[in-house]
């Protein structure tokens, strides 16, 4: 069967496209910056998508046989593309002004504690603001704060860097026999929560780590253990016996040892289908419980973008140093003998920086 | 004129909420012509010709509407009532189904038949609790008079109704919110396209009403549509319920044809009966919370000098740079004691309080602009702040899922836009905008038309 192809313009690059195909999808089809930024849509998930509203474009032409323009700027992930459509990103002004209002609207109450934040460095929300943010902030008013929460013992829920793009709750919604996670109360109180406190138990809810735009569900198995950029990304599979996952991963490694393990993303912040077929989630074992080196098979360091922060870090041929306190200690392994709080007001316990509405001060450690 | 009574004629018989007194008086007659003599066509025909337009706040025009519901074989398909009223000012839906709910229910079993939908849905606003016993009670005498139920009147035609509750939520009365919640989901708007006339109630073609434009179904069928088009004026056709409020000596409901003045609907002892303790109109917000407010030059008359009228055109005419909009018909009047500045806060925070959540924009837009509202209110303003609000506001509108996004950003636009200098009041005269407020000001003085 042939498909039925339409012709949609983008910046004035002109692309064919099979029918249904979204604006979005065409987009990226081109790729680089004609591709409108995605912070809620999310190609694997059904459903997903017309939240954030950082992908709005303009259509200045419908279409050949509807050649309106429409009045106003559409959401490109949920807008499915004309033959003849016109459509325009960054050469609408109209599009990067409704834009930086969308960029802005997402961080007047979020946090702002990258420094102390496990995403920082592979943050869509980070990206987003260094393209399409101002450097300044308007909002002079008391941020919005959630306590942190634990969803169970590998993954932390920290709704203070929430952005509701619901892709988590899609995940449990799709991946998971049962969704035991949502979106309680509305509007700006709006929140993820499991109502009362409970654990997330399926072994596929580990997926929610990776399809989190920002740094609101991190993998506690990870927390505060390196910076992103500090570890290497290798890939890696293995024959995983649950019958859902698809066994290829990515490694974050520093020297030897692995720091974490996540589903391969690909350039749109997406997992990638794997070579097998399946599309590209993990099961909780893999991720959680395979940090050994010898669980895996290695594939070999995984190609990333040269732009990235996290190709900053070249530690070809790292090693990690010796440990020698064991050697001194008559191979005693090291004790904690105080707690430095006892003694000290240095980083005083009392104080979360990461609560702060406002940048952290001297007078804050 | 003025004085056309289709909806609220029997309003006040002694028992009209009772069967047996509705019947009497006429009641459930369109059923039998509809059902006995005319096809599901021909009513959506009469529909269409009788120019009648939506009364849930957008307008559009409810023929055109049911025309295009889908029919897929095998599908079925649905009817829903949206009763959520739930806009600040407007309690018409209320007025209507309290009083003369057999009015409601008469007009949306012709509606069904029309649309062909076995199962139709009143989903009420939660807060209208002791109305779904109204309504249930009506329904159940509907039901045992044979208005209800299976081959009603013998046409082969069957159709239940269902009553269900929301839960307080505002936006819940946003159609695809509204299916949403029914179905038993979060309230969340749908991302359009798939309209509910392809996709509605369970992915079934749907449409949802409001209630007056169901009831007002009933005196199309009963005249025909082209006698009810001769009523009003323009594409303002038929009678519109206003709920009437604010500074004004009679508050309530009444039933307009639309061809009297804004004046007139203030000023006469039949409407509003004028200002209340002799005070003088400062400003109005003409069509439930959402539409621009105005200030009393512009609300009487329009900027070309022309009188305003109480119909869609004349209340929207000047677009938003000096009109405002029919909407749901909630009259919200002020006086010149009231403060545009608290007005406008106060309607800000109940859309930051009712914003679903899903967009960006609404969702963190809405709170900031009530956070500088009441710094500005509290006289902790910047001259800045009236800029940055406008420039809030300008940045909601237009790129939310759902037009409360616009509905938020609107009030705050016309606010600025005709009463900047009272906003600059408060921010220059800190100390004394805690004391008195700003009063008429120059607010109802003659606007200059240039010849
Ligand atoms: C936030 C929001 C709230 C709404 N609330 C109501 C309501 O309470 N009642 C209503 O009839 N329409 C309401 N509407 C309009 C409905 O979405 C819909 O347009 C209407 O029910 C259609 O009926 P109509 O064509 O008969 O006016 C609301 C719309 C929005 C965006
Ligand atoms: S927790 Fe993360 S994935 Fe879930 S809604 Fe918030 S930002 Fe999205
Ligand atoms: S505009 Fe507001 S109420 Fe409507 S979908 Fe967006 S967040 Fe929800
Ligand atoms: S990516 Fe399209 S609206 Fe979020």
């Amino acid at each position: 069967m042939s498909e039925t192809l339409f012709k949609v313009t983008i910046d004035n690059i002109v692309i064919e496209v099979p029918a249904g195909t979204t604006i979005l999808n065409a987009a990226r089809k081109i790729g680089g910056e004609v591709a409108p930024p995605t912070m809620c849509y999310y190609s694997k998930l059904e459903g997903s998508g017309g939240k954030c509203r950082t992908c709005l474009v303009e259509v200045s032409k419908g279409s050949e046989k509807d050649p309106r323009p429409m009045p106003k700027l559409v959401a490109s992930c949920r807008t499915t593309v004309m033959d003849g459509m016109e459509v325009k990103n960054i050469t609408s002004e109209r599009v990067l002004t409704a834009r930086a209002g969308v960029v802005e609207f997402l961080l007047i109450n979020h946090p702002l504690d990258c420094p102390i934040c496990d995403q920082a460095g592979e943050c869509y929300l980070q990206d987003l603001s260094y393209e399409h943010g101002a450097d300044k902030s308007r909002f002079e008013f008391q941020k919005r704060t959630f306590k942190k929460v634990d969803l169970g013992d590998k993954i932390q829920l920290h709704m203070t860097r929430c952005i509701l793009c619901y892709r988590c709750v899609l995940v449990a919604n799709q991946l998971t026999n049962q969704r035991e996670h949502g979106i309680l109360d509305r509007g700006d109180h709006a929140q993820i929560a499991t109502y009362i406190q409970k654990n997330l138990q399926n072994d596929f809810i580990g997926n929610i780590i990776d399809v989190c735009p920002v740094g609101a569900l991190t993998d506690k198995t990870f927390r505060f253990k390196n910076r992103v950029w500090f570890t290497k990304p290798v890939d890696a599979h293995r024959d995983c016996n649950n019958p859902k996952c698809c066994g290829e991963v990515r490694l974050w490694m520093r020297g030897d040892e692995v720091y974490r393990v996540t589903g391969r993303i690909d350039e749109w912040g997406e997992v990638k289908d794997a070579s097998n077929g399946k599309p590209g989630w993990i099961c909780n074992e893999c991720r959680f419980d395979k940090k050994k080196v010898s669980d895996w098979v290695i594939e070999g360091p995984t190609n990333v973008n040269r732009h990235s922060v996290i190709s900053q870090g070249h530690y070809v041929n790292s090693v990690l140093p010796q440990e020698t306190l064991p050697e001194v200690l008559n191979g005693r392994q090291p004790k904690l003998l105080m707690d430095i709080h006892n003694v000290s007001e240095v980083n005083k316990p009392n104080i979360e920086l990461s609560a702060l509405d406002r940048p952290a001060h001297s007078t804050d450690f | 004129m003025g004085s056309i009574k289709l909806l609220l004629e029997k309003a006040h018989v002694e028992g009209i909420r009772y069967y047996d007194v509705y019947r009497r008086e006429g009641g459930y007659r369109s059923v039998e012509k509809a059902l006995k003599t005319m096809s599901p066509e021909t009513i959506v025909e009469e529909v269409k010709k009788s120019g009648l337009r939506g009364r849930g706040g957008a307008g559009f025009p409810a023929g055109m509407k049911w025309s295009f519901i889908a029919k897929p074989e095998g599908v079925p398909r649905h009817l829903v009532c949206n009763a959520d009223e739930s806009e600040p000012g407007t309690f018409k839906d209320r007025y209507l189904m309290e009083f003369i709910p057999h009015l409601l229910i008469e007009g949306l079993i012709v509606s069904s038949f029309a649309l062909g939908s076995n199962d139709t849905y009143i989903y009420i606003r939660g807060e209208y609790a002791w109305i779904v016993d109204i309504l249930e009670q009506a329904i159940i005498e509907a039901k045992n008079n044979g208005w209800l139920g299976k081959n009603i009147l013998g046409s082969g035609f069957d159709c239940n109704i269902h009553v269900q509750r929301g839960a307080g939520a505002y936006i819940c009365g946003e159609e695809t919110a509204l299916i949403e919640s029914l179905e038993g989901k979060r309230g969340n708007p749908r991302i359009k396209p798939p309209f509910p006339a392809v996709q509605g109630l369970w992915m079934r073609p749907t449409v949802v009403n409001n209630v007056e434009t169901l009831a007002a179904v009933v005196p199309i069928i009963n005249m025909g549509g082209e006698e009810y088009a001769k009523i009003g004026v323009g594409r303002s056709t038929g009678t519109k319920l206003i709920s009437a409020c604010g500074n004004i000596n009679k508050p309530g409901v009444y039933e307009i044809d639309m061809t009297i003045s804004v004046e007139e609907f203030i000023y006469s002892d039949e409407y509003c009966g004028g200002i209340a303790n002799g005070k003088r109109l400062k400003a109005c917000i003409p069509g439930g919370s959402s539409v621009p407010i105005l200030p009393a030059n512009l609300l009487l008359k329009t900027a070309k000098g022309e009188t305003r009228f109480m119909n869609y055109e004349s209340l929207s005419d000047g677009g938003f740079a000096s009109g405002s909009m029919m909407g749901s018909g909630g009259f919200i009047v002020l006086d010149e004691d009231q403060c545009v500045v608290k007005n406008t806060y106060t309607l800000a925070r109940f859309y930051r309080h009712e914003s679903c959540g899903q967009c960006s924009p609404c969702r963190e837009g809405t709170g900031w602009m009530e956070k500088i509202l009441w710094n500005i209110e509290s006289g902790k303003g910047k001259m800045s702040d009236i800029d940055l609000l406008w420039d809030v506001q300008s940045k909601i509108e237009g790129n939310t899922i759902c037009p409360l996004g616009d509905a938020a950003a609107w009030p705050v636009a016309a606010a600025i836009r005709h009463f900047r200098d009272e906003f600059e009041w408060h921010i220059t005269n800190k100390e004394e905008a805690q004391k008195r407020n700003f009063g008429l000001a120059h607010y109802a003085n003659p606007i200059h038309v240039p010849a």
